[in-house]
């Protein structure tokens, strides 16, 4: 009884869900026509999913609802703070240039990175941007697209030409490609300031860590206020999930003892990222792409790194840097590769993670655009490639939902088997059994 | 924030002083709580299961207990049920036995007092003869005394008489 009970929500939760993320993409997909993916007439996929998927200053619902966020950024003059409407025109596009009056300096947002622009005479307008296409001529400091991409630390007087085609990298739609090459490129000269900003991606942080916090500390009282007694509401959703990160993943990689000391972590970080996943495929909440932020995954696998670097022990670091009974010439091949995958080990937490997400985010996003592409061509075409990428959408955000809690968990597995690894004792004996 | 595979300062320093923050609280708050009293419910699940186990054993026991008393109750039972029977039996053989003397006495001491009133009888007929004979002898005596021939026809008479006696 019970059982046919739970499935018959299940099945009604199933369908309300399916029709509501075809609404959802719909709308979106309208949101999207609307919101700069169309420039000059032409619409540019690659474009509008590097837009949806990169961390923004601001979010963006849908039509005209954008929802500022706080700008809080470091000059050589000091601290600025405001609010990224400053940037905001009558169209709703982040053109505008905003002059600080404490510290005087003059910022422009350019593809989600805030420059300073002073003593230029800056009109920021893609359209007409002679000018910049001259300063950037004039400017020593002329990048390759990549280079542009991969130096973005702040420090360096950088023109930026568009690296948005190019971060996507060459999978892309061949169409798409085509399209790039034929529009003029882009300009634009400024210094990138050290940006402190409440992002899109950090705010959506600061919430799913509140999130987080709330349940949790809220659960912990409810099992003081009802102890020893059976679980209840939070209690009952939650604890077979506490339990699974504890008996399967924690235990098996560390054992009994040493688990007390890592779960804490483990199982912030698991309830983090699968927070943070799922937040990531709520419709109609401006697209947040927390666990696909670089940013925000360097620093868990950064965390993860510190912490088998400070409780690795005598044992593990004697096994990278002196493996025993291997030949002496096999040890100078060997230590270097083991020193590597110390660092390896965590960077490919974070890749797999950002990668996953990413991943997700960027194929429906492509089946959004492929409506688009074929509306374009004629109005048929759109409607009857939308019933199939939809379709298609609905299926991939089951395995979103799928993937949102395989990748927190596969972060928190492999975290807790490096931990396992760098505290592991009598390594030989175990490994005879 | 330039490109997808940038990395910005400012967020990764949010990301690290945010999540160090949650890790730290969660650690006190949440987890701590929450894995204790886990650990402890599930320490109190087994031993709840270690006192059901045991009780089942004593019960076990306590159920054998009660068979061998019931088992015994019964014997005993059985004994003074055995024993009933044989006191009845020897009861009731004994009463046979006395009646059966007694039933003998009595008939010897029956046959003793007939004996002896036979005897009394006989001496008392015997007596009685005596007497009558006398009589006769008497009166026989008197008649031939007086008449041979009428001595003669009372001794007929005498006879007689003694015979319808």
């Amino acid at each position: 009884m019970k059982i046919t009970l739970k499935s018959t929500y299940r099945k009604a939760f199933r369908g309300f869900l399916a029709t509501f993320i075809a609404f959802a993409f719909f709308f979106s997909a309208n949101q999207t026509l609307a919101s700069g993916g169309e420039e000059g007439g032409k619409f540019k996929a690659g474009e509008m999913i590097v837009h949806h998927i990169s961390d923004a200053h601001s979010i963006h619902f849908f039509g005209p609802l954008t929802l500022p966020l706080p700008c809080i950024v470091k000059t050589d003059k000091g601290f600025d703070f405001f609010m990224s409407s400053v940037f905001m025109d009558e169209h709703h596009e982040m053109t505008k240039t905003y002059t600080s009056p404490s510290t005087g300096n003059t910022y422009a947002l350019h593809h989600e990175q805030i420059y300073v622009v002073n003593g230029e005479a800056h009109a920021h307008d893609s359209h007409s941007s002679d000018t910049h296409k001259e300063a950037a001529h004039q400017d020593h400091n002329v990048h390759s697209e990549a280079v542009a991409v991969l130096h973005d630390n702040g420090t360096s007087d950088t023109v930026f030409v568009d690296p948005i085609a190019d971060s996507l990298g060459s999978g892309m739609i061949a169409a798409i490609e085509e399209e790039e090459k034929i529009m003029p490129q882009e300009h634009f000269s400024g210094t990138p300031v050290i940006d402190f900003s409440i992002t899109k991606s950090v705010l959506g942080m600061l919430l799913m860590l509140a999130l987080v916090v709330f349940i949790f500390v809220k659960m912990a009282k409810a099992y003081e206020k009802r102890k020893g007694m059976a679980p209840k509401g939070m209690q009952n959703l939650l604890e077979p999930l506490v339990l699974f990160i504890k008996d399967e993943v924690a235990i098996p990689a560390l054992g009994k003892k040493r688990a007390q000391k890592f779960l804490p972590f483990l199982l912030t970080v698991f309830f983090f990222i699968w927070a943070c996943n799922m937040l990531g495929l709520i419709p109609f909440l401006g697209g947040f792409n927390i666990t696909g932020t670089l940013s925000i995954t360097l620093v868990l696998a950064a965390i993860v790194f510190i912490i088998t670097t400070i409780n690795g022990n005598a044992h593990y670091w004697g096994h990278i840097v002196w493996p025993p009974g291997v030949p002496l010439p096999i040890k100078f091949i060997l230590v270097p590769i083991e020193l590597l995958s110390v660092f390896i080990k965590p960077a490919v937490l974070m890749i797999r993670l950002t990668a996953n997400i990413n991943a997700g985010h960027i194929i429906i996003l492509a089946f959004t655009s492929l409506i688009f592409i074929f509306g374009e061509k004629s109005q048929a075409a759109g409607y009857g490639v939308g019933v199939f990428a939809t379709a298609f959408m609905i299926f991939m955000y089951f395995i979103e939902l799928l993937v949102a809690f395989l990748q927190a968990y596969v972060f928190t597995l492999l975290a807790a088997l490096y931990f396992g690894d760098a505290t592991q004792e009598h390594h030989h004996e175990e490994a005879h059994h | 924030m330039g490109g997808l595979l940038s990395v910005s300062i400012g967020t990764a320093a949010w990301a690290t002083i945010a999540f160090l923050v949650v890790a730290y609280i969660l650690k006190k708050m949440a987890w701590g709580p929450i894995l204790k009293s886990l650990e402890e419910r599930s320490q109190g699940i087994e031993n709840a299961l270690n006192e059901a186990e045991k009780a089942r054993l004593e019960m076990s026991k306590l159920q054998a207990g009660n068979e061998q008393l019931l088992r015994e109750a019964r014997d005993e039972r059985d004994k003074i049920l055995a024993e009933a029977k044989a006191l009845k039996d020897s009861i009731v053989s004994e009463a046979r036995t006395k009646a059966s003397e007694e039933s003998t006495r009595l008939i010897t001491a029956a046959r003793l007092e007939i004996e002896n009133q036979k005897k009394a009888a006989i001496t008392e007929l015997k007596n009685q003869v005596a007497v009558l004979s006398v009589d006769i002898a008497e009166k026989l005596t008197r008649e031939k005394l007086s008449d041979g021939e009428k001595q003669k026809a009372l001794n007929e008479s005498l006879i007689a008489e003694i015979r319808s006696n």
